[in-house]
């Protein structure tokens, strides 16, 4: 039933950075909760990390530091992603440390979390 | 090995459910600071250890102490203390 | 068509209709409403009374009406959150099967022949030691090869940090004493004197910040970097907040000194990078070579821009908890 995926056999860290992609974006999409949301969304930012750094990594090699002058590519895993996903890292934490500072404004404002709510406060405000 | 890359994965995915579903926030924060180490360990594993120092220090510390910043903020540990019913937390 | 005539209330023809629908009369109209008849002031009185009692009957079939139809909408809004949950959850589900699929087909994983492994990866593995002088192939990739997207990353953070600080400040000045103290109340909050959490911090900040500068400096030749330092700088000087109070580091951390560190390193890293493309970018020779591979003074510009980029995160890092605490750095 399940042949179209055997493919995943050898290619648990990619799964796993899926199945947690998965259940950020369904936190993201479905929780009301606000603080849930940007929880959901920090782990969708570490999933698509770990499918990076999976990506990169080689059987039986080290990682990029230069050990003994040996500079042949057969030594060393690919650094690329390395690279990209230390930019990455400290922009999650800027954009998570600025949609807390909104969901404090947002708290102050409407004394609920809930999305739900704040719309219908909204609503009730427009009319 | 294959035994430990295992135990770590099916740690991430259970961490990251609960950190979800979990109705109390403090918990579901301190869940999510144990998913940012293990994903540490992870990285140390894929052979990234810049990641991993990156990671240890960002994701589990300052991105979780500004939850909790905002925890306090939004005053969801004050009504923890005054009332244990969870119903009341989880309607903030 | 035949053309519109705007004039159509006033026109002859309009008038005759109007008569031979009897909705008026035309001598009437002429004349003018001035003699008021007994009949219609009896009529007018009818009316009143009538939409009096109407205006009543609308209230209490408005009240009818809207508690029903709060009962409907209610149950349509119920109906609605089901149907959206079913969809977003349906949504979410087949995103994930769709993205499984696609990874199942993926070339396998850890395999050299991959062709992630291509030569871009072999020109920074191979030439990178000669051309950056950085052991570390991770940092000599971000700041030598790539360094204009880490200039990016900490203008980023930056302005981040700005963000909050526009969303979280408050003003003094302008808002009344007692509003403010309601509103921030976290200020009573301030670290009262705990023994063990001021003699553990006594031990551990100077350890923890200690460790965070070795980091940095030695982004080059081991694993780390700016970005790790800086963040483990950042979070010894919040502990240091938390045991010892906002006056306590207000005499070493103030607003001043998180702009004048930041503005400067982000200043220094943009003028250095100017020079670097301006004199060693890809052929012509560079002033600060690259140095013996290993040592602390070595990689020519890596090791000033990782300190400054560590300096840029450790002030952002705590201007963060700083502004989330108490609005205000």
């Amino acid at each position: 039933m399940l042949e179209f995926l055997s493919g995943l056999n050898d290619k648990p860290f990619e799964a796993v950075a899926i199945i947690l992609f998965g259940i950020g974006f369904t936190t993201l999409f479905l929780h009301p909760n606000l603080i849930k949301k940007i929880m959901g969304l920090n782990i969708m930012d570490t999933a698509v990390y770990l499918f990076l750094a999976a990506k990169g990594f080689i059987y039986g090699r080290k990682a990029p530091i230069v050990v003994d002058g040996v500079t042949s590519m057969e030594a060393y895993i690919n650094p690329i992603p390395s690279g990209l996903v230390l930019t990455g890292i400290v922009v999650s934490v800027s954009v998570t440390a600025v949609m807390l500072a909104l969901t404090v404004r947002l708290y102050r404002r409407y004394h609920t979390l809930d999305i739900d709510e704040i719309l219908k406060i909204i609503r009730k405000e427009g009319n | 090995m294959e035994i430990l890359y295992a135990i770590l994965l099916v740690f991430l995915i259970v961490c990251a459910t609960f950190a979800c579903l979990h109705k109390n926030f403090l918990t579901s924060v301190i869940i999510f600071m144990s998913y940012s180490v293990v994903m540490a360990i992870v990285w140390m594993l894929l052979e990234s250890p810049d990641l991993a120092i990156t990671e240890a220090a960002v994701g589990a510390g300052v991105t979780s102490i500004l939850f909790f910043v905002t925890l306090k903020k939004i005053h969801a540990m004050d009504q923890e203390k005054n009332c244990d019913e969870e119903t009341d937390t989880s309607e903030i | 068509m035949s053309k519109i005539r705007r004039d159509y209330e006033n026109s002859l023809w309009r008038k005759l209709v109007r008569f031979v629908y009897g909705e008026n009369d035309s001598f009437h109209e002429k004349a003018g409403y001035d003699i008021e008849h007994p009949e219609t002031e009896k009529r007018k009185e009818e009316t009143f009374f009538e939409e009096v009692d109407y205006t009543k009957k609308k209230k209490e079939s408005d009240k009818f009406f809207a508690k029903y139809s709060a009962i409907a909408e209610k149950r349509g809004e119920k109906v609605y959150n089901h149907f959206y949950k079913f969809l977003a959850a349906i949504t979410c589900f087949s995103i994930i099967m769709i993205l499984l699929v696609t990874v199942a087909k993926l070339p396998s994983f850890g395999n050299p022949d991959n062709p992630v492994n291509n030569e871009v990866s072999e020109r920074y593995i191979e030439q990178g030691l000669e051309e950056t002088g950085a052991v570390n192939i991770v940092a000599g990739m971000i700041l030598d090869y790539r360094a204009f997207d880490t200039l990016g990353e900490s203008h980023v953070l930056f302005i981040a940090c700005v963000c909050v600080m526009i969303l979280l400040r408050l003003d003094k000045e302008t808002n009344d004493p007692e509003k403010l103290k309601a509103l921030e109340n976290d200020r009573d909050f301030e670290p009262k004197n705990e023994a063990i959490l001021q003699h553990a911090a006594k031990i551990l900040v100077p350890v923890i910040i200690l460790f965070g500068i070795y980091i940095v400096l030695n982004g080059h030749i081991s694993p780390g970097g700016g970005f790790a330092g800086g963040a483990i700088i950042g979070s010894g000087l919040i502990l240091y907040l938390n045991a010892f109070g906002f006056k306590k580091t207000e005499m070493f951390f103030t607003t001043k000194t998180f702009s004048v560190v930041s503005v400067s390193s982000l200043l220094f890293y943009s003028l250095s990078k100017t020079y670097s493309f301006f004199t060693g970018a890809n052929d012509l020779h560079s002033i600060i070579g690259p140095g013996t591979p290993g040592a602390i003074l070595s990689a020519g510009l890596i090791l000033p821009l990782n300190i400054a980029v560590g300096a840029v995160v450790a002030c952002t890092m705590y201007g963060f908890y700083a502004l989330f605490r108490k609005g205000g750095i």
